[in-house]
């Protein structure tokens, strides 16, 4: 049975629908009213605070610290400065992919990790024999996520004090501050492709925290955010969700269903000139033989699938929310691959999905086919293969100062 | 040494398979250059001045196990390599005063066991045929690189046809004692056979030999047929005797290394390998100095190899993790005395004959199974199982005229002492080692004029041996064959391009073979990249 986060009081209080989900074990509202296109807008108008605490989270500290996270990481350690946050995934001694998440560096040997998934044993076992201590702070630390055009605003409100002004917080950088003589931090950072950034709490003053964002917000159009509609948000910032767009090396039943970072949209964040990471070596292989699947954007074509439900005297129907089910993408009658998320965007009026497709057979710019069930007959939308980021405001990384 | 000079292989490690795994390749024409951190060569399997005129093997000082393979391809014999024949196989005195010798004789010994039972005189000649014939399986694939389970490849495969056939021609019902026999327990297996509990001892004894496991434990049976894939010896483990002592067997080793040319230097500790870009290039010296060479093969155990000279930080997590889970658990001891004169054990026969073969302490297997009871726990064994060889008896040079030199192995004495330490608990062990002997040998406590000990501590801190493991890793069946050292990992090379292993923790294991050495080599030399 899921257990209540640090901000449980809060959150609970202000679900209408109690509607919940499991993530990694803990209590997490799906939507807080009836409906969740308030919230899904309020994200992109103003602002939405959602409760991250089931992110599993670790300390590196130690002599070796920075060793051994460049030893984790497929990026290169080396280059994130103190103070600045790194988004990798780490691979297995095969170069698939276990899982993502961010990196904090608070110092030299001085970092947070966050994961998706219990990473403590790995981590240990990466880092036998370097001096480095590695703690689990998943139960020890809060953290919301304020996302949205409007977060700056709300966070400049009720920061009494940050080293670094939050207007020249650089996009993927952290800052130590205070709310309410609270100590934080606060990471510029977020799973919506928006302006927004992450706090990071002790357990302890967690719920003080909670109130002195949600009331300021309020002000500004905050609204609670729940998981539906975070994922519509995610798929059109074009970001990944474990367990849904690729599968965890160490949860696979079969090898063909890992995949390797080239192979999900993260050859930017490997950098194979850095120090050695498990898995480089069949990553540099891979690179010099090529990648057998690549992560892309499909744009279905409203007008075809209209004309489909046109055939049977329909109006187009789709989800009002992300569909997590995969379904087979066509190139010419064979099947090139799949559609992992799907959602309609209804800010961007657009039918998008998430897909992973085979090279050889599919590139970007190419039509291809998704299928679609229309009163209960298998069909197949076109579609475009275009990247992933539908959705990339320059809010997102503008620094004002 | 010229620094200059080009090597093609760096040998790290001179014990008798470091010695072997040179012979071979420098016979194979690479260019050898051989390092040993101690004075002597030989490793385990050498010999040592232990006090002024008296030359002690430092552990296993029978051939008997020793590959004639490896005798025949390096040419020992010509290189001095001599053997002699002993009348006796074990001696085992009781507390009860009686004794059994089992004779080399079948004939011989199978009177003395009808002393204790005509039932199982009857069975022992029939004992002797089924246990040849297993054992002759396990040394079958003892000699062959083990497969490659995941990726099969013909060409490796093709050598394990060959034991496939020899176990064929076991016939169904030896087959199917073989399969048995595996996991069983010794105490099982020989309950199967005899009755008499001074019988079933003088020949299941062996079957813990540098293990951490009890004649009622699963796969002591499996080492009972290990220590008999040699030599025939009455049934007891494989034993032959080089003239010389066990020393000669190593000199000869290294006059054939010599002459293929391989280098070697003693004294010289290798403090590390050196990687670049995930391979092996060379080693660092204690002092400091680097040597390149663009194969290089490690004859000290797997993990104080890996984790020792690479560290693990250097390895990726699957292979760490299956060396950090290797269990070693030494738990052998071994004193040394010298005797001013020959004990005279209670029931023993005239003269000296009886003890040209191993005296055994071991009254029964429930005796050896107490005695593992303590290790188990972390004690040394209240009532410890002994088993002594008198190298001065083999060749009078070992020892100052008139005195001798008794190699005294103690099993179960365990690494992980619960509530005591090593540098506090040898003397006692010395004390109840002489004392039990005492007890079976009146007047044995005055014969001697020194000791020496040996724990496993002391051959971790001597011989590098991890937890003073004499085995390189216990010998387990999950530790054999495709399981040693780790799975995945059994053919000798590591998943670090250019280092390979050669040392007892490799398949077949541990004891003089020389298989580790000759199998490492032949593995060396087909990969492609060396
Ligand atoms: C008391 C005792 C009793 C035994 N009884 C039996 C028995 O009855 N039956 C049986 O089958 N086996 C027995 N053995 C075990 C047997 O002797 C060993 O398994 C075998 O000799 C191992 O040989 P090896 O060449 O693989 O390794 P080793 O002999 O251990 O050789 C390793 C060599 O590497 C050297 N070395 C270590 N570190 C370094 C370094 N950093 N740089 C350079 N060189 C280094 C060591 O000094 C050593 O010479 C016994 C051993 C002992 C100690």
């Amino acid at each position: 049975m899921p257990i209540p986060t640090p901000f449980h009081s809060r959150t609970a209080a202000l679900s209408v629908s109690h509607e919940w989900r499991d993530w990694s074990g803990y209590l997490s509202v799906a939507r807080y009213a009836a409906t969740h296109d308030a919230e899904y807008y309020a994200v992109r108008s103003g602002a939405g605070l959602l409760d991250v605490s089931p992110l599993f989270k670790y300390e590196i500290t130690g002599p070796d610290a920075a060793r051994l996270v460049d030893r984790i990481m497929t990026r290169d350690i080396a280059k994130c400065a103190v103070g600045q946050v790194m988004y990798s995934p780490w691979c297995d001694e095969d170069g698939q992919t276990i899982d993502d998440g961010t990196i904090q560096r608070f110092g030299p040997q001085h970092f947070r990790i966050t994961a998706a998934d219990p990473s403590l044993r790995w981590f240990q076992d990466v880092g036998y024999g370097l001096n480095a201590q590695i703690r689990d702070l998943s139960a020890d630390l809060g953290a919301l996520a304020l996302q949205g055009p409007k977060s700056r605003e709300i966070l400049k409100q009720i920061v009494t004090q940050s080293d670094d002004s939050l207007d020249a917080l650089k996009y993927y950088y952290l800052t130590p501050a205070k709310i309410d003589r609270i100590p934080v931090t606060i990471t510029r950072t977020g799973y919506t492709g928006d302006l927004g950034y992450e706090i990071w709490v002790e357990r302890r003053y967690a719920e003080k925290v909670y109130d002195s964002l949600y009331d300021t917000g309020r002000k500004y159009g905050l609204m609670p955010l729940g998981l539906v509609a975070l994922d519509m948000l995610r798929i059109e910032a074009g970001l990944l969700l474990i367990d849904v767009d690729y599968i965890a090396a160490t949860k696979a039943d079969i090898e063909s269903q890992k995949s390797t970072p080239y192979e999900i949209g993260l050859s930017w964040a490997v950098d194979l000139d850095g120090a050695d990471f498990i898995g480089k070596p069949a990553l540099q292989r891979e690179l010099k033989h090529g990648s057998e699947w690549f992560f892309c954007g499909l744009e279905i074509d409203w007008p075809h699938l209209e004309s489909l439900f046109a055939t049977h005297n329909l109006p187009p129907k789709v989800l009002g929310m992300a569909s997590r089910a995969a379904v087979p993408v066509y190139k010419d009658g064979y099947q090139v691959g799949q559609a992992t998320s799907i959602t309609f965007s209804p800010l961007l009026k657009k039918y998008i999905a998430l897909a992973t497709l085979k090279t050889q057979y599919a590139a970007f710019g190419d039509d291809v086919h998704l299928e679609t069930t229309v009163e209960f007959s298998r069909q197949q939308a076109r579609a475009c293969v275009v990247k992933s980021s539908f959705f990339n405001p320059k809010r997102k990384r503008e620094v004002l100062a | 040494m010229s620094p200059s000079t080009h090597y093609d292989v760096i040998l790290i490690g001179g014990g008798h398979n470091g010695l072997v795994a040179a012979a071979y390749l420098a016979k194979a024409g690479r260019k050898v250059l051989l390092l040993e951190a101690r004075s002597h060569l030989g490793g385990l399997a050498g010999t040592e001045e232990l006090f002024p005129g008296f030359h002690a093997p430092v552990g296993h000082a029978d051939a008997g196990l020793f590959s004639p393979q490896v005798i025949k391809d390096l040419r020992l014999e010509s290189h001095g390599l001599a053997f002699h024949d002993v009348p006796a196989a074990v001696f085992a005195p009781q507390p009860d005063g009686r004794a059994l010798t089992l004779w080399r004789d079948p004939a011989r010994a199978k009177a003395e066991i009808a002393r204790f039972s005509a039932r199982d005189a009857e069975r022992y000649p029939e004992y002797l045929r089924v246990t040849a014939r297993l054992a002759a399986v396990l040394a079958a694939t003892a000699a062959e690189i083990p497969p490659n389970i995941i990726s099969p490849s013909l060409n490796d495969l093709f050598p394990w046809a060959r034991v496939a056939l020899k176990a064929r021609r076991l016939g169904r019902a030896d087959m199917m004692d073989f399969l048995r026999l595996l996991p069983m327990t010794a105490q099982e297996w020989l309950n199967e056979w005899f009755e008499s509990p001074v019988v079933q001892a003088a020949l299941g004894a062996h079957s813990v030999t540098g293990s951490m496991l009890g004649p009622q434990s699963s796969g002591s049976a499996y080492m009972l047929l290990y220590q008999q894939m040699g030599v025939p010896n009455a049934g007891y483990r494989s034993a032959r005797f080089a003239r010389g002592g066990v020393g000669a067997v190593i000199a000869a080793l290294t006059r054939a290394a010599e002459s293929h040319g391989v280098e070697i230097l003693t004294d010289t500790p290798v403090a590390r390998v050196l990687l670049e870009n995930g391979r092996a290039v060379g080693v660092e010296l204690a002092d400091g100095d680097l040597l390149r060479a663009p194969v290089i093969v490690s004859n000290l155990d797997p993990r104080r190899t890996l984790f020792g000279l690479v560290g693990p930080q250097q390895l990726n997590p699957r292979l760490m993790r299956r060396v950090r889970n290797i269990r070693f658990k030494g738990s052998t001891s071994r004193l040394t005395l010298a005797l001013s004169g020959l004990p005279k054990f209670k029931g023993a026969p005239d003269g000296h004959d009886h003890l040209t073969g191993y005296t055994l302490i071991c009254p029964s297997l429930d005796y050896l199974e107490k005695a593992y009871d303590d290790a188990k726990y972390g004690r040394i064994s209240a009532n410890p199982a002994l088993e002594l060889h008198f190298p001065s008896l083999h060749d009078a040079a070992l020892a100052p005229a008139g005195q001798h030199l008794v190699s005294i192995t103690i099993q179960f004495t365990p690494y992980d002492l619960k509530g005591a330490s090593w540098a506090k608990e040898g003397k006692r062990l010395t004390d109840l080692v002489i004392k039990t002997l005492d007890a079976y040998a009146p007047g044995f406590k005055s014969l001697v004029k020194h000791n020496h000990l040996r724990t496993p501590a002391s051959l971790e801190s001597d011989f590098a041996a991890t937890e003073g493991g004499i085995m390189h890793g216990q010998m387990a069946l999950d530790q054999w064959l495709i399981g040693r050292p780790v799975a995945g990992f059994a053919r000798y090379a590591t998943e670090i391009p250019g280092l390979f292993l050669c040392g007892a923790g490799t398949h077949p294991g541990g004891g003089l073979t020389g298989l580790p050495g000759r199998n490492a080599a032949r593995a060396i030399l087909k990969n492609r990249r060396s």
